[in-house]
């Protein structure tokens, strides 16, 4: 074409004007650490694994998520997610059920039989692990991953700790429990059953290079009731050991629990589910400073069980107790009122809490206790150097989700020590807090409400309460993350920017800025839906 | 083929032989009976294939042809008066993009007042709008000129006024030599437009041109009209030789052989202007007559070679610059510098006022003998000017000028108000 | 609607792009193919809505039609910073003509297209909204009334700018510009003036009439994507703010849009020969001063005694358009 001179111009050549010039900002893609992250006891990279998930690539998923935690099927029943309490879409609609999802990875493994990765390779070291609860499994299995030799002492006949002798089977099937333990040994985790440690600085001779502490707490709490003989009082981490054994505890037609724990909730149902008439909570304080979990307190009540608030027992006799209604006082403290009450009981569990056994650790130098804790570093190491702990035994916060957490630290720095190195976490992102993105991206989008067994079941079986999510509901679920503080590849970026000065990378490579013609206007950092993109002053 | 027909109706038959492809209507007397003529053709289906347009007005008439134009479509449109004025700002932006967009100028008047009768103030108001205008003496000129300035405004990428005299040509029935399909065709060739709107070959046409290289597209706009002054002639020579008949051309001069006085003038009042002259070569006097076909680009170099031997010219102009005096004398008198010659303009016709043997004759006389003013207007009432002037000496405010003079000359409708 | 029902939040319609949907599913913005035809290395302002709108719409028309695309550009904001001597940001060909004859220069081109046997190629004339409600109506609804199979789409950011933030018969009531400043008993532009271009257009019966804004990105594909289905005169009229005349923050451009759209002031709907088929619903409903706080040409009405009466007029005149086009919101679905 014969073009007139300046009048009839050459396409795109406005590629020779570098509007970039003109910037007095820059943006900068930026990881933040999305709050569901943040509240996890476990660290689970939650916003990471959903991300794989949404694509209906559960496998990955799972993957992702058994880096942290080895237990997602377990974690998906008995974990009282904090990080849905944290989640930003509460702020839209209704948190993502990360809980429910994560179930439904840990039994799609299950089914699937999903195995881990191959650990790293063998780095020769050997590491002790006392007791098979989710602290103990947790470290044994990242130690394994790492390379280690992880063997765990189990005192009792079964793995699993806490989570077989304290958690109902209604909310945690044992064929799952078993199945999860079953995947850790097949990954080479050793345990040796009945086998319990008296000494710890004795069992290390047996060739350890450290030890791990993850002895629950087994030991009931006790107070002084004045009882009648014929009457029978009994704790509660007996009585959930006792659904274990060959034959149930006998607990008769009314039964009394006494505490405002979780464990005084599963006592309480479980009774109910053993053929007790009535179950009867006796708590000395109200509903709102009840340490149970709120809905635990809703489903207990949803089968038949009441709870007196306000209320102390004062004296067990043969058929009943006694019990003394309590005030709040001025500061919202339980006050004795004077006026008392009989209630009807066969029996009376004590649920007021647990504290480890902490025998085994008697003659070990430098280890310090408190109120019954054993004192740890950020590492989990305690006061003698290759001696580290958790789980119950290293604090008041008592799931199986910090235990897992407390595992997972524990083996890395563990890992650390065993190179002559200090375990040194990596510093975390900013938090991705709601303000920070863009919630109009996210269209309405409500909670998925899971399956709930009928209640006449409920009342008289042990089967599992809550159900699962079936595939379509679950990736429904997994896609109303937000993707929090991180780049999730909705384009938005590359879309929006008036100067096309963001340039794509291609699937799981995110997006880059062309800084020749990015004018810094920041519409890219105000459309981004999660927050994954910062303005920053441009320093040229 | 002769033919005894309109001349609206030839121009439309010469410019459907040349095979238009899109045709933009709007009626504006005088030129209206041309495009109706070409809007039947492409109804009825013998002018195809042409998309015929009717628009909302001059200015969207000559923008559809911009746009026609640019993506390669041979374009033609029609207009006058007013209408040329209506488009103005496209007509502009058609020669600065180069666009090869023909158009019929039914030349006629310009208001205030309103006037629908002939004269060349429409044409003459766009001389510098970079368009070359091509001003034809009779229907078969005009008929001829529409197949040059095809050929030419194609060849140099630059759109193309042919003015006809509105009425006096467009509503005039004369006989004209019709070419052939066949004649026209071996003339005129296929449009190879210079730049053309191709998703195949990306362009972005009209761009905004700043201090840096604006001047440059000006003088290339004037340099290529300087091209037209050479391809003209050259157009017309090939003309006659399919076509068999002069036509066209820069100048044509008549009985300009040994003349003192030379008659200049623009259009179809070349034609009176000759009888005149006949009349006055028989009485002896040495008058001849230089007829301007190419306006713009003005001929400088032919008009002062057509001069050389005179020793007076009179340019009469059926145009005024008020406030300035003649426009085409302006250009003729820059043609001459130097060469010692007596200019003399006239401005006749203005508003269709009729230009008779009888005032011309007197008004060469005059000249030949001498006596001529620099500046004239011809037949111009004194009496009627010259009283609203002494009224507007007496009254600073005087009403409408227009409604006044009709007073005094006494037109019968305007005495009731 | 036009388009694609809310699924998923990630495959639902708000953002740019998903990797979760399947290819032909996704917007034209979200490929890394797309034409870009307007290129990088404009002169537009920072945050411009105006150089967005024009991408998502060229692009859309270009992936649309194959690439077989021309454009007719009206004087303005657009034609100005995208093609000063001696560059241009179009890839596509592209003509600029005059400020009020876009309309007429793009029926020009149909008009060569379809002689020439080549009316595979289509035609799109755009045009800022002085170019199109004021200086360019004429033409505009020329083309319109003769069905020209033109696409017509005004990039309306409410006044003059490129000028120098001027009013045309696009600005909104009470905005101050440099011809209707901010003083006087009635600051601003006079109420019960102006015209909503959209409404005239739908009244040339024409095939196809819509409103769109920057911040809808997949409702305005779909238009222009059905707009590319017809044949005749075609009208889009989209709102881009403009961070200069109104006095937002440079990143505040797609969200003013949303708010504007949000609020009821600006309409979002799609029509068919003169009747409308579909309407972008409320989501989030919005008083107008979430929409009109942030905009400096707002300022006056939100001054140390602010005027509640101005704002409620404006407020009356965004439920008029919610009752007038049936925009209240309506319960998502997926």
């Amino acid at each position: 074409m014969d073009k007139p001179f300046a009048i009839t111009l050459n396409p795109g050549s406005s590629l020779a004007n570098r509007t970039g010039s003109w910037r007095t900002f820059r943006p900068e893609y930026v990881d933040r650490l999305p709050p569901c992250n943040a509240a996890c006891p476990a660290g689970e990279n939650i916003q990471g694994w959903l991300f794989h998930a949404e694509s209906g690539d559960y496998e990955k998923a799972w993957r992702a998520l058994t880096e942290n935690n080895p237990l997602p099927a377990i974690m998906g029943r008995v974990c009282y997610h904090p990080c849905e309490g944290g989640c930003n879409r509460q702020y839209v609609d209704s948190s993502v059920g990360i809980n429910s999802v994560e179930r439904f990875l840990g039994d799609e493994a299950i089914k699937r039989g999903w195995q881990f990765d191959a650990p790293a390779a063998a780095s020769g070291k050997r590491v002790l692990v006392v007791g098979s609860g989710p602290a103990g499994l947790s470290a044994a299995y990242q130690l394994t991953r790492m390379g280690h030799k992880a063997v765990i002492y189990e005192a009792g006949p079964l793995a699993g700790g806490m989570m077989r002798f304290g958690i109902p089977k209604y909310r945690l099937p044992r064929d799952v429990l078993d199945a999860e333990i079953k995947r850790l040994l097949d990954f080479g985790v050793e345990i040796h059953l009945q086998t319990k440690v008296s000494n710890v600085l004795e069992a290390m001779q047996d060739g350890f290079d450290a030890v791990f502490l993850g002895v629950g707490a087994h030991i009931a709490k006790r107070a002084y009731i004045p009882a009648g003989d014929a009457n029978k009082v009994l704790d509660a981490v007996a009585v959930l050991r006792g659904m274990e054994g060959e034959s149930a505890p006998m607990l008769g037609r009314k039964v009394v629990v006494y505490g405002g724990g979780n464990t005084a909730l599963d006592v309480a149902r479980t009774a109910k589910r053993l053929g007790a008439e009535e179950a009867i909570i006796v708590y000395r304080r109200t509903r709102e400073k009840m340490p149970a979990h709120d809905f635990e307190v809703e489903e207990a009540l949803q089968e038949g069980i009441s709870i007196k608030w306000l209320s102390t027992i004062k004296e067990a006799g043969e058929s009943d107790i006694m019990v003394e209604k309590m005030a709040l006082d001025d500061k919202g403290f339980p006050q004795p009122t004077g006026e008392f009450e009989r209630i009807e009981a066969d029996s009376v569990v004590l649920a007021l809490g647990q504290d480890a056994d902490l025998s085994l650790l008697e003659n070990v130098p430098g280890l310090v206790v408190d109120k019954g804790l054993i004192q740890v570093d950020a590492g989990m190491m305690t006061g003698h150097p290759g001696v580290f702990a958790g789980g119950d035994m290293a604090g008041n916060e008592r799931t199986v989700t910090v235990a897992v957490g407390h595992g997972k630290k524990a083996a890395r720095a563990i890992d650390a020590w065993l190179r002559g190195e200090t375990y040194a976490p990596l510093p975390k992102h900013e938090l991705a807090t709601f303000e920070r993105m863009n919630a109009w991206y996210y269209s309405d989008a409500p909670k998925t409400v899971r399956p709930v067994l009928d209640i006449i079941r409920r009342q008289s079986t042990f089967e599992e309460v809550l159900g699962g999510l079936d595939e379509g509901n679950a990736l429904f679920e997994a896609r109303r993350c937000m993707s929090c503080g991180n780049c999730f590849e909705c384009d938005n970026c590359y879309g929006v920017c008036p100067d096309n000065a963001v340039i794509k990378l291609g699937p799981g490579k995110r997006f880059k800025f062309n800084f020749d013609y990015c004018k810094g206007c920041g519409v890219c950092v105000a459309e981004c839906p999660c927050g994954a993109i910062r303005m920053v002053p441009e320093e040229n | 083929m002769l033919k005894q027909m309109e001349g609206s109706r030839a121009v439309a038959e010469a410019v459907a032989l040349c095979r238009p492809e899109v045709i933009c209507a709007y009626p504006i007397s005088p030129q209206t009976h041309i495009v109706e003529a070409l809007g039947e053709m492409v109804k009825d289906g013998s002018l195809a294939p042409c998309e015929f347009i009717n628009v909302e007005s001059e200015f969207a008439a000559m923008s559809v042809a911009i746009g026609a134009s640019a993506a390669g479509a041979r374009s033609y449109t029609a207009t006058a008066s007013q209408g040329l004025l209506y488009m103005v700002e496209a007509v502009y932006n058609a020669s600065g993009l180069g666009l090869p967009i023909v158009m019929t100028i039914a030349n006629r008047a310009i208001g205030a007042p309103i006037n629908i009768w002939n004269d060349h103030s429409d044409a003459l108001s766009q001389r510098d709008s970079g368009w070359i205008q091509l001003f034809a003496e009779t229907n078969q000129e005009a008929l001829d000129l529409h197949i040059q300035a095809f050929k030419l405004a194609e060849e140099l990428s630059l759109p193309i006024m042919v003015c006809m005299d509105g009425f006096i040509l467009t509503h005039a029935y004369e006989r004209v030599d019709m070419p052939t399909q066949a004649q026209v065709d071996a003339y005129l060739p296929k449009y190879e437009p210079r730049q053309m709107l191709d998703p195949n070959e990306p362009v972005s046409i009209g761009a905004m041109v700043g201090p840096e290289a604006f001047m440059e597209v000006r003088y290339l706009a004037h340099a290529r009209q300087m091209q037209a002054l050479e391809r003209i002639p050259q157009l017309a020579e090939e003309f006659a030789t399919v076509f068999g008949r002069d036509s066209g051309g820069l100048i044509h001069t008549y009985r300009a052989e040994d003349a003192e006085t030379m008659v200049i003038a623009m259009g179809s009042v070349l034609g009176t202007i000759k009888d005149t002259v006949d009349a006055m070569r028989d009485a002896g006097h040495k008058i001849g007559v230089l007829g301007i076909t190419s306006f713009r680009p003005f001929p400088h170099v032919a008009v002062a070679a057509a001069l050389k031997h005179c020793q007076r010219f009179v340019v009469l102009e059926k145009s005024l610059a008020v406030g300035g005096g003649g426009i085409v004398a302006t250009d003729v008198r820059m043609a001459v510098t130097g060469m010692g010659l007596k200019g003399h303009t006239v401005i006749a016709g203005l508003g269709g006022r009729a230009i008779t043997v009888k005032s011309l004759t007197a008004l060469f006389e005059r000249a030949c003998r001498g006596d001529l003013e620099l500046m004239t207007f011809l037949d111009l009432d004194w009496n009627a000017v010259n009283k609203q002037l002494e009224r507007e000496k007496a009254h600073r405010r005087t009403g409408p000028v227009a409604e006044a003079l009709l007073r005094d000359v006494g037109v019968v409708a305007s005495r009731n108000y | 609607m036009s388009f694609q029902p809310v699924k998923f939040y990630q495959t639902g319609t708000f953002t740019v792009g998903n990797r979760l949907l399947p290819p032909e599913e996704r917007s034209v913005q979200a490929s890394s193919k797309r034409f870009n035809s307007i290129n990088s290395g404009h002169r537009a302002c920072q945050g411009c809505g105006e150089a967005l709108g024009a991408r998502y719409a060229i692009d859309a028309a270009m992936e649309a039609t194959d690439g077989q695309l021309i454009a007719a550009n009206a004087t303005g904001c657009l034609e100005v910073f995208s093609t000063p001597y001696p560059e241009t940001s179009w890839q596509i060909p592209w003509i600029h003509s005059l400020f009020g004859n876009t309309a007429a220069v793009a029926t020009g081109i149909a008009a060569a297209l379809k002689v020439k046997g080549k009316a595979q190629i289509r035609v799109v004339a755009q045009g800022g909204d002085g170019g199109t409600t004021d200086i360019g109506f004429g033409c505009l609804s020329g083309m319109f009334e003769r069905n020209d199979d033109v696409l017509y789409i005004c990039y309306d950011n409410g006044g003059y700018m490129n000028t120098g933030v001027q009013r045309s018969s696009a600005t909104p009531a009470a905005a101050r510009t440099s011809t209707t400043p901010a003083v006087g008993a009635e600051p601003g532009n006079v109420f019960d003036q102006g015209k909503f271009l959209p409404a005239i257009a739908l009244a040339h019966d024409i095939p196809y009439v819509a409103t769109a804004t920057v911040a809808d990105l997949r409702d305005l594909e779909a238009k222009v994507r059905r707009a590319m289905e017809i044949r005749g005169a075609r009208y889009i009229h989209i709102l881009v703010p403009c961070p200069l005349g109104w006095g937002t923050a440079s990143h505040d451009t797609i969200r003013m849009a949303r708010l504007a759209k949000e609020t009821g002031i600006f309409p979002v709907f799609e029509a068919e020969h003169g009747e409308i088929k579909s309407v972008l619903a409320i989501r989030r409903p919005l008083p107008v001063e979430e929409y009109l706080k942030p905009q400096k040409r707002y300022a006056h009405l939100f001054g140390k005694q602010p005027r509640v009466d101005v704002i409620a007029h404006l407020q009356a005149q965004a439920d008029r358009n919610i009752r007038r086009y049936g925009l209240q919101a309506r319960k998502e679905s997926h």
